[in-house]
């Protein structure tokens, strides 16, 4: 297979892990964020949103210092369970799934904040719990905002570059993704494959932020 | 069917500090909790309903406790058997007219089908003349239609009482004559007991066998 597809492959991969995972963290973040009161939520907004302002070369060294193999994370791993996550493909879905977060989270939060707190009374006197009632009711009336979050995150892990670099690294193949691809290949000259690769980014990108903008724009239905 | 209500709850908010703290006692068929905007009509409901929770007090249905502060008692909303008539109806937006019927009778956490619900939920759509408007969406509904449907809802699964909070106060004058006149009869037709909260003499005048008058955060008068 050409080289530019296995490290679509890898990139897709990556982006795909790094979007289930914040499908989770993600959601969960952004609904305790519009639910819950308690001190401090705002400065944990803004901490939380720190991976989308940050350079990611400092997000990149902030990992390395909690996942490194001298981290504290990463020591405990390694001795722990022999689990290295540097120069891996985890290694890159992890630097990819913190870079993503804030688009779900904030996303999330501004879709669940939307939604008419009358509706949760009226499910609540009918007699739904506070699972059934997330289920029924609040994804329902949230889930655009939030899948349009989602989609951005899929695309900004898709492209993700400075903190994976230093986290993952660029070995072909194995953790050399799409973005990494493109940065070695001008590096080495190779035009051609340039050309190959930030066609297929720039193409996926902007199928992504399609869906992305249909899904935030306008409802036909209110 | 008796409600006795004794609460204290203070509220902060928007640089405002309000002090909720009412006591009354009512056996009547239909009650009117009935005072201006702002006070408290809204939280007492809310109290009732078991969506807000006071600070203290007591909130005994037909004698028995659904919240007492001494003894740690606060019965869940979805647990306290009642039927909630909420201002602007609070239908379901996506759900058909149908599933917003049979919401409280199906369990878990997936919604209604467009054809659950079964017999209780087919009597309702009759006996409020919903069967042309069954498989729409609330807001293709005319106003009438809205108030039949969250009523059917809201006593589809048979509740001891009804709360309604300030059912007409969203409409045009002329339509909420009619609306009050349709409601009062389906009412009597189910012969459910009913508290409601209004701001609205003519409902006092409609609806109030019991009347509670409430005046900043407290109960002012009754007759």
């Amino acid at each position: 297979m050409e080289p530019a597809w296995i490290a679509l492959a890898l990139s897709l991969k990556v982006a795909g892990w790094a979007t289930a995972l914040n499908l989770v963290l993600g959601v969960a973040a952004g609904f305790a964020l519009a639910r819950l009161r308690f001190p401090g939520r705002e400065l944990l907004d803004a901490v939380l949103t720190l991976p989308m302002v940050l350079p990611p070369t400092v997000l990149g060294y902030y990992l390395l210092v909690v996942i490194g193999k001298r981290g504290w994370l990463g020591a405990w791993l390694w001795d722990r369970f022999g689990i290295n996550l540097i120069f891996t493909w985890q290694g890159a879905v992890i630097a990819a799934t913190i870079v993503a977060f804030p688009l779900v989270m904030r996303s999330a939060r501004a879709a669940f904040e939307g939604v008419d707190p009358q509706l949760e009374r009226a499910a609540r006197v009918l007699g739904l719990g506070e699972w059934a009632l997330f289920f029924r009711v609040t994804l329902p009336m949230a889930w655009r905002g939030v899948l349009a979050g989602v989609l951005l995150a899929f695309a900004r892990a898709l492209g993700e570059f400075g903190a994976t670099l230093m986290v993952a690294g660029s070995i072909p193949g194995k953790t050399q993704t799409l973005s990494v691809a493109v940065y070695e290949a001008v590096q080495a000259g190779q035009d051609d494959t340039a050309n190959l690769l930030v066609l297929i980014v720039s193409v996926t990108c902007v199928v992504v932020l399609l869906a992305a903008g249909r899904l935030a724009g306008p409802r036909s239905v209110r | 069917m008796s409600f006795e209500v004794r609460i204290r709850k203070r509220v902060e908010g928007g640089g405002r500090r309000f002090e909720l703290s009412v006591a009354f006692a009512t056996d009547a068929r239909r009650t009117v909790v009935h005072g201006p905007s702002g006070a408290g009509k809204s939280l007492t409901l809310q109290a009732i309903a078991g969506l807000l929770k006071p600070d203290e007090g007591t909130i005994r249905i037909d004698g028995k406790p659904v919240f007492d502060s001494a003894s740690r008692i606060d019965v869940p909303a979805r647990q306290r058997g009642l039927g909630y008539l909420f201002q602007d109806y609070a239908l379901f937006p996506q759900l058909t007219v149908r599933q917003n019927i049979a919401f409280a009778l199906k369990r878990g956490w997936l919604n209604p089908s467009r054809h659950d619900g079964g017999e209780a939920v087919d009597r309702w759509i009759q006996a409020f003349e919903l069967e042309r408007v069954a498989q729409q969406r609330p807001h293709q509904l005319s106003g009438g239609q809205r108030q039949r449907t969250a009523l059917a809802r809201a006593l589809v699964n048979e509740p001891r009482a009804l709360l309604l909070d300030e059912p007409f106060s969203a409409l045009d004058p002329e339509l909420r004559g009619r609306m009050r006149t349709e409601l009062d009869m389906l009412l009597e037709r189910v012969g459910i007991p009913m508290l409601m909260i209004s701001h609205d003499p003519e409902d006092v005048a409609r609806f109030g066998d019991r009347r509670i008058l409430l005046r900043d955060g407290t109960v002012h008068a009754e007759s």
